[in-house]
């Protein structure tokens, strides 16, 4: 019988499976794809503060482009410049970054197993049915790991379900694209508005001289799909004439409905499987990796205690809302204040507020000031007010 | 009910299986699968999916 059953090998299902393995115990990662990391779904965004709070001390190989910076622009075409003298973040490779992340949970001795899917749960979710390349094996263990994805087929069959409800979701669609002009290659491009990306916005994530992410996240219940828009904007844009697509993505992005219980008996959730991603800008890298962590200090002492029940695995739900939880939960506010703006209120912030100011509210930071903004948009008061 | 999958559009993200309230749909090797028993024809899915790729009938 194993200790612990992963099932994703994402960064989140690996940075428990790593942290587990560390204490000693004999930890199982499947991942039903033939190659961890691929296909991506995700703008492959990471800020040096994050891998600085999570201890990551990621190879050249996966680091693509370093970044400086954004140009926020506004629907009217203004943009608000966020520029640091030094390198604040990087656009990493997934393919790679993925599976540096299952090298490390290996070396400290879990054991790895791509092209494995893991189909059901054992009864009281004490082990795991799974079918690899083609034969089917139960595997025992005292617990289970629920780190799927979005799709979170063992968090949900474990009793950890998120709502489904279609505002709580973005959908997103990105190309890989070469030979394009960038306007800044050490700079984010966003690009907001209705007509632009209702609720979302169009990200330009530079991976190298000139080539980017390009994509568009946009509310789960717009009225076209996210093709739609982002094939819009690229063909209403000459720079993307010459470029060429090398990689189509596509993926659904939590944003909000954040989990007050995401455990069961014997089970808990991470990830984007328990819908920890950021509201504002979508990124779930740092927040499923940090949620591994907590999972894996909590599990390590219920493993220890013998007791993984869902009773003693609420210090992982406590711990979380208290470290995570609780900022995130001001950032989803934001996020609903943000979806009530029409493109004039966007404007009219985009020469109110300047880069630091962005920045901070992507934290659920200086929302106050946000607030005293909109309180002077008759419109927007009490909206404001959920803010002050 | 029907449901129908453009699978040559399809890019397997899984957004649809996300936003099922009923866990009628899977994400398999061979692409999204129903369960057309389960499906209660609510939309999420062809409303969610980033490409198109899904009609549901008798929700357009």
């Amino acid at each position: 019988m194993k200790d612990v059953v992963v099932v994703g090998a994402g960064p989140a299902g690996c940075s428990v499976a790593k942290g587990l393995a560390d204490e000693g115990y004999d930890v199982v990662v499947y991942e039903k794809r033939q190659e961890i990391g691929a296909p991506k779904r995700c703008g492959e965004g990471l800020s040096l503060s994050a891998m600085d709070e999570l201890d990551l001390d990621i190879p050249d190989y996966c680091r693509m482009q370093s970044m400086n910076g954004a140009l926020v622009f506004s629907p009217n075409g203004d943009y608000v410049r966020i520029h640091s003298n030094e390198t604040v973040g990087w656009i990493i490779e997934r393919k790679m970054f993925d599976k540096w992340m299952a090298e490390r949970a290996a070396n400290a001795g879990a054991k790895v197993r791509a092209k494995s899917d893991v189909v059901d749960l054992l009864p009281d979710n004490r082990g795991v049915v799974v079918e690899v390349e083609g034969e089917t094996k139960r595997v025992e263990s005292r617990m289970v790991i629920a780190a799927d994805g979005v799709e979170s087929l063992i968090a949900r069959k474990g009793g950890v379900r998120g709502s489904s409800q279609m505002h709580l979701v973005d959908s997103g669609y990105q190309y890989e694209m070469v030979n394009l002009d960038l306007k800044d290659k050490h700079k984010l491009e966003l690009y907001f508005g209705d007509d632009v990306a209702p609720r979302g916005y169009v990200w330009v994530f530079p991976k190298g001289e000139n080539k980017a992410n390009v994509g568009i996240g946009i509310s789960g219940d717009a009225d076209k799909n996210a093709k739609h828009y982002l094939d819009k904007f690229i063909d209403s844009n000459d720079r993307f004439e010459r470029a060429s697509v090398v990689e189509v993505n596509s993926g659904l992005i939590p944003v909000g409905g954040f989990l007050d219980d995401m455990t069961a008996e014997n089970l808990l959730a991470v990830g984007d499987a328990a819908n920890q991603v950021n509201p504002i800008h979508g990124g779930g890298i740092r927040e499923g990796i940090k949620a591994g962590v907590i999972a894996s200090d909590v599990v390590t002492e219920a493993l220890e205690k013998g007791d993984t029940t869902s009773e003693n695995l609420q210090k992982y739900n406590k711990r979380w809302w208290k470290e995570r939880g609780k900022d995130l939960k001001n950032v989803e506010s934001l996020r609903e204040v943000l979806e009530d703006l029409d493109d004039e209120d966007l404007n009219y912030l985009s020469r109110k507020l300047d880069g630091d100011d962005l920045m901070k509210f992507t934290q659920g930071k200086r929302l106050s000031k946000l607030g005293r903004l909109l309180l002077k948009r008759p419109k927007m008061i009490k909206s404001a007010r959920k803010l002050m | 009910m029907t449901w129908e999958i453009e699978r040559k559009k399809c890019l397997r993200c899984g957004g649809c299986v996300a936003v099922c309230p009923v866990d009628a749909l899977v994400l398999t090797e061979n692409g999204i699968e129903i369960d057309e028993r389960r499906c209660i024809s609510c939309g999420n899915c062809e409303k969610l999916c980033p490409v198109g790729s899904i009609t549901v009938g008798g929700n357009r």
